[in-house]
């Protein structure tokens, strides 16, 4: 008995070094939305390029749905942007922009300049979309499924791996049941 | 004396209140100090270590007037932190609430000093060893004097 106790010290530095350690890889930043599983949140703004169309969720359609929050000032987005050209042209969902905390005229010519990979962006100048979204800074993804609710929250830019590893599989999960939804 | 007089002096000088420049108007006292109470409690969500009232980020930003707002609206504190624990989560608030997740939060400390107690106790609950015979033998006597006088 006397001398498992002593091993007792070694046995919880072990466990407390093992907890330290993995804190040490995680990511700060990454947190959990609060947001996953609810369904998109209601607003009413105007189109980017429209100034007097008002868009609402009603308006964000298509089977599989990519919200990326963007804006002119943010270093990643121009990052992420030829990656977001190539998946709105691959046709497997469909690409929405919000335009966030950003000004209309400079972000027409961002998307004269670099092409605009959007079906239509959301112009949030106030960022008010973005407060109901929990978004705390551009570039953030959301998909968004048939139904209208928020299946993932991606937060950073998109590349290629961060499209395969993190995207793919939640999209092919959401075709998956798409199709199990269309036999059944 | 006179030398901690000075760096007193100096002390003083340099503190600073470090509240950012909004200047939203408050129809009542209360309001005021409700805003400045949510707003030292809630925390930045993308600063991390910084509350609402400290931080200069967008967001802070755009989150501090967002707090004013649902004052103006009438809204109770309660009302407004539910506001943002739902769209940032659990997160932005710097007392977490307990919960089956935050149980350890709340207790671990208070469960790790009952633990130290507890082994106080034991240690020093623990029998005194018990005095063992050291007195030598008559053989082992004779053999001490022996070598004493070889020597």
């Amino acid at each position: 008995m006397a001398k498992i106790i002593r091993f007792i010290p070694l046995v919880l530095f072990i466990a407390l070094g093992i907890i330290l350690y993995r804190g040490l890889s995680l990511n700060p930043q990454a947190m959990p939305s609060a947001l996953v599983g609810q369904k998109m949140p209601a607003f009413a703004l105007t189109q980017l390029l429209k100034p007097d169309v008002t868009l609402t969720e009603q308006d964000l359609a298509g089977d599989i749905v990519l919200l990326n929050v963007w804006g002119t000032w943010c270093v990643y987005c121009k990052y992420e942007h030829p990656y977001l050209i190539d998946i709105a042209k691959s046709g497997r969902v469909s690409l929405y922009g919000l335009n966030y905390k950003d000004d209309r005229k400079d972000a027409e010519q961002w998307l004269k300049d670099y092409q605009d990979p959007y079906q239509l962006s959301i112009f949030d100048p106030l960022g008010k979309l973005g407060i109901e979204l929990g978004v705390t800074a551009a570039p953030e993804t959301f998909v968004i499924d048939k139904s209208g609710l928020i299946r993932m929250k991606y937060v950073g830019p998109i590349d290629g791996r961060v499209w395969r590893e993190k995207f793919v599989p939640v999209i092919e999960l959401l075709e998956s049941e798409m199709k199990g939804g269309a036999t059944s | 004396m006179k030398y901690v007089t000075v760096i007193l002096f100096f002390l003083m000088t340099f503190t600073v209140e470090a509240w950012t420049t909004d200047t939203y108007v408050f129809e009542d006292e209360v309001t005021e100090i409700r805003y400045k109470a949510l707003v030292k409690e809630l925390r930045c969500p993308k600063c991390q270590n910084q509350n609402l009232a400290d931080s200069n980020s967008a967001i802070a930003n755009d989150l501090r007037r967002e707090v004013y707002e649902l004052l103006q609206q009438g809204k109770a504190d309660i009302e407004i932190v539910d506001f943002m624990v739902k769209r940032y989560g659990e997160f932005v608030l710097y007392r977490p609430r307990v919960s089956s997740l935050t149980y350890i939060l709340w207790f671990g400390p208070a469960l790790l000093l009952l633990i130290g107690v507890i082994v106080v106790i034991f240690i020093l609950r623990k029998k005194p060893v018990k005095q063992v015979n050291k007195t030598l033998s008559n053989e082992q006597q004779d053999k001490l004097a022996q070598i004493l006088k070889d020597k």
